[in-house]
């Protein structure tokens, strides 16, 4: 993108240059991209700071009032005179901590099942490009076969799977890892063929065949040399996959299926605000919709930007 | 052309037998059939002997032919929540999905179509930018937000179209359906559109690409260089060479749309097929799960070899190379 | 060689292409002047990103956003046709204009029979019927000598090879009789055998019709071959002008001299080296304030890297060079230029 100089003294460390400060710049000038990190953020530390940030203890049973249950935003609840500033649910629970705490667990789970995909799929991507021949060809049948069907409906069976496998009386305490799990296996389709495609084109180059000829062992040449070439892209992927699996989570957890109610998750909230729809109580699922809205969006819009800059041909 | 169809084929089976042995393998090895059947207080004898008849001591080779057999010949076993079987479970609720996906995959096709050409040819328009900017929106937006925003809207405050179900059926030339009768066409408005959204979305922004790439195209300044209008570049030269590549994308997707019906009947209860594994996730119903895994399964296999045939037949090189 | 025909068709003026880049403007074509008569074949030369295309581009209104028209005229036979709107442009292309682009391969229509794209330029350009235009597809195709063309009518691009497509592509440009054709790098992208074929053709063609060609390459033996008239390009710059066999013969500019040696050429001696002009084109962002050339010309003078040569006649060329301006040049300069860069069999001297 910068200019083209023949300056072939150094062509990786200026290309590094180049690389950095485009980014840098399109940053800066891309109002879009400091807006959606700004906002990103903010609610990543508030879902961190949540034991300091939240008013209130949602779910020590010990503190709520259920006589403050259904609390308008911003009015004193008839129970305890407390002001929600969001409301309460239907046993007066701020909902604004809950928020807090849901956003918390959605984030984990996402960036923990982001984090399982990234490194199952750089693995299988980096052997698949890297061996060839029948190995390649088994791992990518699979990645092609579950392809196919979308990968929340992967997750589901993968969810149900699981949930069979785990004795009952765990069911809720495992929910999260299985969550996790269940997540993290239906994403990483995109990881390995990504780095597989770029392994390809790197084990060509003279340096891996250079580290080839002098023998070096081929766990040191996929580690050292290959693994640090192909992590461009999978950064972009997994900026994209996050906001994908804040959404599967969501998504699973609404259809009641992922984080129990006893410990939601911001699809969990939304699942139990959307019966007081008809009844008026419009906060209980307002807020919460709106926070995992803001997060997807901002998270969307920062890996849209990233690819854009990065590599405009990964779509 | 016809080798060419024949391994298609042979790729398709190839694709739902493992998809068939997965499903098998969740069914013979979760959950416990004899459990399910003989309930609590069976002996041990019942056990071997169940176990016999069943045939779970043969070599689990013949034991996937026979789970294959029986499901060509629609046996899939018997709902274990319910004890009904689950073919006629499936049968039951399979028309609601396939009206609602049917429907929706109309809009998605119509408007992603649309808007994609329009967003494309008017790149720098405001309109198409901002059409553009809504539909990242569209995408990052979850699917059961979008129906519960319109159930919101639609539904609790201006009353106008009900919030869940399928409405009345009537018969529309011998077909049971909801499209037949008026509070079926009402009910099914708002699940159709939240099912086609996301659908319609991708479909629009990929058309946008694609048409994009093909205007830049050699062919496509060679036309304005032979001084062609605007219009016949964009719609003779451009729409067709833009909507060949786009083709099996777009099956793929329309594909997706059967099993994204199970968020959207979760939000309207669309009493479907989707609701109904749902609710065998919930419940760990491996039979019901399974069925619904090589249905999906057999409906994407399908779709892909209608639209690979629906490919060879549009395109002039695929049809030469191939004959 | 028939230089004297004297009926202007073409004639580009200061011509002045911009990119607006974020970085800041670049200039791929800077004050770009030559004419084009009837009859004509004037080649186009010089490396890539001199500004060739470009320069082809600009003429029939096809640049591409953020590259557009920043300055100059381009006239065809009298009538100013660089500010003209789209839709009076869209009249021009193909029907006074024809216009050949390098790669056959990409530049038809994969869809579509290539009987309908001749035909559906017919009908955009002339009062002819559906039938009509069938006819004169037909009749097209035949002229660019394609076998069995009434067949061929039907048949989808990917059925021809690389040559018969770019016949085909002739056959488009030309269909409705143009005065005028740009052809941008006609034969590259082809067979080196098929190269002469297509070459032939368009000069019959040219001859035949009366029409003016403006052929762009990089190639020293198409324009040796072909052209009547040379423009010589350099970094967005005209270098040198003049009639091919001239300037083939005795270039003035050192640029030009540098190309006819990097050229191979069947009288070269066996075993001589091919001359090579040490350095490289200058980028477009380091926009020179003197002469393009300068950093890699031998003969480079103090005033060619402070103000830039303007194009001046000389001995029937037009070359923008100070070592023949006589209010700078010292005698003999010449001279030296030929013994330095010549090849040494003595020619020019």
């Amino acid at each position: 993108m910068n200019n083209i100089q023949n300056d072939t003294a150094k062509p990786l460390a200026w290309y590094q240059r180049a690389w950095q400060s485009d980014v840098c710049w399109s940053f800066r000038h891309t109002p879009i991209a400091m807006l959606s990190a700004l906002v990103f953020l903010i609610l990543v530390s508030m879902a961190i700071f949540a034991p300091w940030v939240a008013p209130h203890q949602p779910f020590d049973p010990s503190t709520l009032n259920l006589m403050d249950g259904f609390s308008p935003p911003m009015e004193s609840a008839i129970g305890s005179g407390n002001v929600y500033w969001l409301g309460a649910d239907d046993q007066g629970r701020d909902i604004f901590s809950t928020i807090l705490y849901g956003m918390r667990l959605s984030l984990f789970i996402g960036v923990a099942a982001v984090f399982l995909a990234a490194s199952l799929g750089v693995t299988l991507g980096l052997i698949a490009g890297y061996a060839g021949g029948w190995v390649d060809t088994i791992i990518m049948r699979i990645a092609d076969i579950q392809l196919t069907f979308p990968s929340i409906l992967v997750a589901l069976l993968i969810f149900g799977v699981a949930r069979g496998l785990t004795p009952p009386e765990l069911r809720d305490q495992m929910a999260v890892w299985v969550l996790i799990f269940s997540i993290g296996l239906s994403d990483w389709v995109q990881f390995a063929r990504t780095v597989r495609s770029s392994t390809m084109v790197e084990a060509n180059k003279d340096y891996v065949q250079a580290a080839r000829l002098i023998g070096r062992p081929r766990h040191v040449i996929l580690r050292k040399h290959l693994l640090p070439n192909v992590m461009g892209p999978v950064l972009v992927i997994a900026t994209i996959s996050l906001a994908l699996a804040i959404i599967a989570e969501a998504t699973l957890s609404f259809l009641g299926v992922g984080a129990p109610p006893t410990k939601p998750s911001l699809g969990t909230l939304i699942r139990t605000g959307q019966d007081y729809l008809f009844s008026g109580e419009w906060w209980i699922i307002l807020f919460p919709a709106m926070t995992l809205l803001l997060l997807a969006l901002s998270v969307n819009l920062l890996g849209d930007w990233l690819r854009d800059v990065l590599n405009p041909k990964l779509r | 052309m016809l080798a060419y169809i024949i391994r298609r084929v042979f790729q398709g089976a190839f694709v739902l037998l493992i998809v068939g042995f997965i499903a098998f393998c969740m069914f013979r090895f979760m959950g416990d059939p004899l459990e399910s059947i003989l309930g609590q207080e069976a002996t041990a004898l019942d056990r071997i002997e169940l176990r016999e008849r069943l045939g779970l001591n043969d070599p689990i080779v013949l034991q996937y032919g026979r789970f294959v057999g029986n499901a060509v010949q629609g046996e899939f076993g018997i709902s274990y929540r319910n004890g009904v079987p689950v073919a006629e479970l499936i049968s039951q609720r399979l028309p609601a999905t396939l009206e609602l996906a049917l429907v929706s995959a109309v809009l998605a096709l119509v408007f992603g179509i649309v808007l994609g050409v329009y967003t494309a040819i008017k790149r720098e328009g405001w309109l198409a930018n901002s059409i553009m900017s809504l539909s990242l929106i569209g995408v990052s937006l979850p699917t059961f937000l979008i129906g519960i925003l319109l159930i919101w809207i639609f539904a609790v405050e201006l009353g106008w179209l009900p919030s869940f179900g399928r409405g009345d059926t009537g018969s529309l030339f011998g077909i049971q359906t909801s499209l037949a009768t008026v509070s079926g066409i009402k009910s099914i408005i708002l699940p159709a559109i939240t099912l086609g959204l996301y659908q319609m979305t991708l479909i629009m922004r990929l058309v946008r690409a694609e048409m994009l790439e093909v205007l830049r195209a050699d062919y496509i300044r060679f036309a304005r260089a032979r001084g062609l209008s605007e219009r016949a570049i964009n719609f003779s030269h451009a729409l067709k060479n833009t909507l060949l590549p786009v083709i099996t994308i777009i099956g793929l997707q329309l594909g997706q749309i059967i099993a994204f019906a199970i968020i959207t009947e979760t939000v309207f209860q669309w009493p479907g097929v989707g609701l109904l594994f749902i609710n065998a996730v919930q419940f760990v119903d491996i039979p019901v799960m399974t069925t619904y895994l090589l249905l999906v399964g057999a409906m994407f296999v399908v779709l892909n070899l209608l639209v690979d045939l629906l490919y060879a037949v549009i395109d002039p090189r695929l049809r030469v190379a191939k004959r | 060689m028939n230089s004297d025909s004297s009926d202007l068709l073409l004639d580009v003026n200061n011509l002045r292409v911009e990119i607006a880049q974020r970085q800041g403007t670049l200039t791929p074509v800077d004050d770009v002047s030559f004419k084009i008569n009837a009859g004509e074949i004037v080649g186009v030369v010089g490396e890539s990103g001199a500004g060739k295309s470009i320069t082809g581009a600009a003429i029939i209104g096809l640049l591409e956003r953020p590259a557009g028209i920043a300055g100059g005229t381009v006239s065809l036979l009298g009538q100013r046709i660089d500010n003209l709107p789209l839709k009076e442009l869209r009249k021009i292309r193909g029907s006074q204009i024809g216009t050949i682009f390098q790669d056959p391969l990409t530049s038809l229509n994969p869809l579509q029979r290539i009987g309908d794209q001749l035909a559906e330029t017919a009908l955009a350009h002339l009062p002819v019927s559906r039938s009509e235009a069938r006819d004169l597809a037909l009749a097209a195709l035949e002229d660019v000598g394609i076998p069995g063309a009434a067949q061929r009518l039907n048949a989808y691009p990917h059925e021809f090879s690389g040559g018969m497509r770019q016949r085909v592509v002739i056959a488009l440009a030309l269909i409705a009789e143009p005065s005028l054709v740009i052809a941008d790098e006609p034969t590259t992208a082809l067979d080196v055998s098929v190269q002469a074929q297509i070459l032939t053709l368009l000069k019959d063609l040219c001859l035949k019709r009366g029409m003016g060609v403006m052929l762009i390459t990089h190639d020293m033996g198409v324009i040796a071959e072909t052209t009547d008239r040379v423009v010589v390009l350099y970094a967005g710059r005209v270098a040198e002008v003049g009639p091919t066999a001239s300037v083939m013969r005795a270039p003035l500019h050192p640029y030009t001299a540098g190309l006819m040696g990097a050229t191979p050429s069947a009288t070269r001696r066996q075993g001589e080296r091919l001359q090579q002009i040490p350095g490289s084109m200058p980028s477009l962002r380091n926009a020179t304030v003197g002469c393009a050339f300068a950093a890699r010309c031998q003969h480079v003078m103090p005033q060619c890297i402070d103000v830039r040569p303007p194009l001046i006649e000389h001995e029937s060329h037009e070359v923008a060079c100070y070592l023949h301006d006589p209010t700078v040049a010292p005698d003999g300069a010449r001279h030296q230029l030929i013994s330095s860069h010549g090849n040494s069999d003595g020619v020019g001297q």
